[in-house]
């Protein structure tokens, strides 16, 4: 019973990940409004952080901090290798956010609109 | 077994939000959806044991990533379908 | 038809990405003894630090956190640099009128609250989870309150600058400084206490203390140059 309920959680992490990235994908690749293309890319970034975080779970395993009167619990631990990865990812994928969105208002002073087809047919 | 339903159910909730913020037309009501994300994914990261994590992005990805996003939103358009905002002002004046 | 283009091709993508993470498992060790153990082990022995993620972003991994905190302030240069307006032209702050009575009150009473678990939280972290980037945040966050619930609330800009060149600069001294103390850059050259003491582990309290200054005052810098903008 327990394998079983184990493996429907597998599925759905994985697949609940996997989605969140071709949600933010085809959001990014067909809305006409530059600010919802932005959005689409930071859904792709929180989905990918959750693919990474679970790939390195551990079964019945538990957070990697050592507490006194413990100290020989390491084989228990889950993976603390991708946190500190993610822990990176996700300061950097926030800088960038901030930085496409200055660039949008700068474009909106400049054109007065925000629709990728019209900046194209606006020469100057 | 109850574990199991709460992991499914904020599942759910987190890809209702995602669909939800990509259709939506009006932009505060996707930034709010976005920020929901956050937060499934701030308890999701909890469960999976990873602390550390779950802090920063509660931190980053809740409060500093919509707060950028409203104002951009103040100082541009509003709904996704607004074209020229100067031809409208001045249609509507004459 | 472009839609259904792109769609035909993220469905071949999640097929592929699915048809892997199957095959890979969850939940399962994978090596027998690989990176994670080695350390999750000299995490104990070699630094006496209880919190195993602030040991690999500070000190096995501590190139890294410095290429990552020069990102960060390149981003909020950058930003300062697009948005950029003459002295005479700076707009009005974004909020035009102030709010009600309940948020000037409330926010009152919890900016030294919020102030003081952002330092808690950076303080400690190579005690319990927390660290560098976590406190900086909830700094900023308290600021930001104050900056949106009153129209006068300003922070000095010069002291902003003033604090994060400072601690940038220091930690890479810190960097140069373990070229004299050990052998490479960033090394552990202070002396390690005992396990789940405030000062144990060597320079990993002091560079994460540097680390939440700087980027406590650089989103505080951000969220100010953004709130700014107006026409």
């Amino acid at each position: 019973m327990d394998d079983k309920l184990f493996e429907i959680m597998q599925f759905g992490i994985y697949t609940a990940s996997i989605l969140l990235i071709l949600i933010g994908l085809y959001a990014a690749l067909t809305k006409k409004s530059l600010i919802k293309i932005i959005i689409g890319l930071s859904i792709v970034d929180a989905g990918i952080h959750l693919m990474l975080v679970a790939i390195g779970y551990v079964k019945m395993g538990t957070a990697p901090i050592f507490s006194p009167g413990f100290e020989d619990a390491a084989a228990k631990m889950v993976d603390p290798v991708p946190q500190a990865l993610v822990l990176t990812a996700i300061v950097i994928g926030f800088a960038v956010t901030a930085v496409a969105l200055s660039l949008v208002i700068r474009l909106y002073r400049h054109h007065h609109t925000l629709e990728i087809d019209e900046i194209k047919n606006l020469k100057w | 077994m109850t574990y199991l339903i709460l992991i499914f159910f904020l599942l759910l909730l987190m890809l209702a939000a995602a669909v939800y913020s990509i259709v939506q037309k009006d932009l505060l009501y996707a930034v709010i959806a976005t920020g929901v994300i956050s937060l499934v994914l701030t308890v999701l990261f909890y469960l999976l044991q990873a602390p550390d994590v779950a802090l920063t992005e509660a931190a980053i990805g809740v409060a500093l990533t919509t707060i950028i996003f409203i104002i951009t939103i103040r100082n541009t358009v509003r709904h996704e379908d607004d074209y020229n905002k100067k031809d409208d002002l001045k249609s509507a004046i004459e | 038809m472009k839609k259904f283009i792109v769609i035909l091709m993220l469905a071949a993508l999640g097929f592929y990405l699915g048809q892997t993470f199957y095959e890979l498992g969850f939940g399962n060790a994978r090596f027998e003894h690989g990176v994670k153990d080695s350390y999750l082990e000299k995490t104990v022995s070699d630094l006496h630090v209880a919190n195993t993620v602030t040991s690999i972003v500070v000190n096995f991994r501590g190139f890294d956190t410095l290429g990552e905190v020069t990102v960060l302030f390149l981003a909020v240069t950058a930003l300062g640099g697009i948005l950029y307006k003459k002295r005479h032209q700076t707009g009005a702050r974004s909020v035009l009128f102030s709010s009600s009575s309940i948020v000037r009150s409330g926010s009152k009473l919890l900016f030294p609250a919020i102030i003081l678990l952002g330092v808690y939280v950076f303080v400690h972290g190579h005690l319990s989870p927390g660290g560098g980037f976590q406190g900086g945040t909830i700094v900023a966050t308290g600021f930001l309150l104050m900056l949106l619930a009153y129209k006068d609330f300003s922070v000095s800009h010069n002291v902003l600058s003033f604090v994060e060149s400072f601690a940038g600069i220091f930690f890479v001294l810190f960097g140069l400084a373990g070229f004299i103390g050990g052998g490479t850059f960033l090394e552990n050259f202070m002396p390690v206490g005992t396990m789940n003491d405030l000062f144990s582990g060597g320079i990993i309290p002091i560079v994460y203390i540097l680390v939440g200054f700087k980027v406590a005052a650089e989103l505080t810098g951000l969220i100010y140059t953004v709130l700014h903008e107006k026409d």
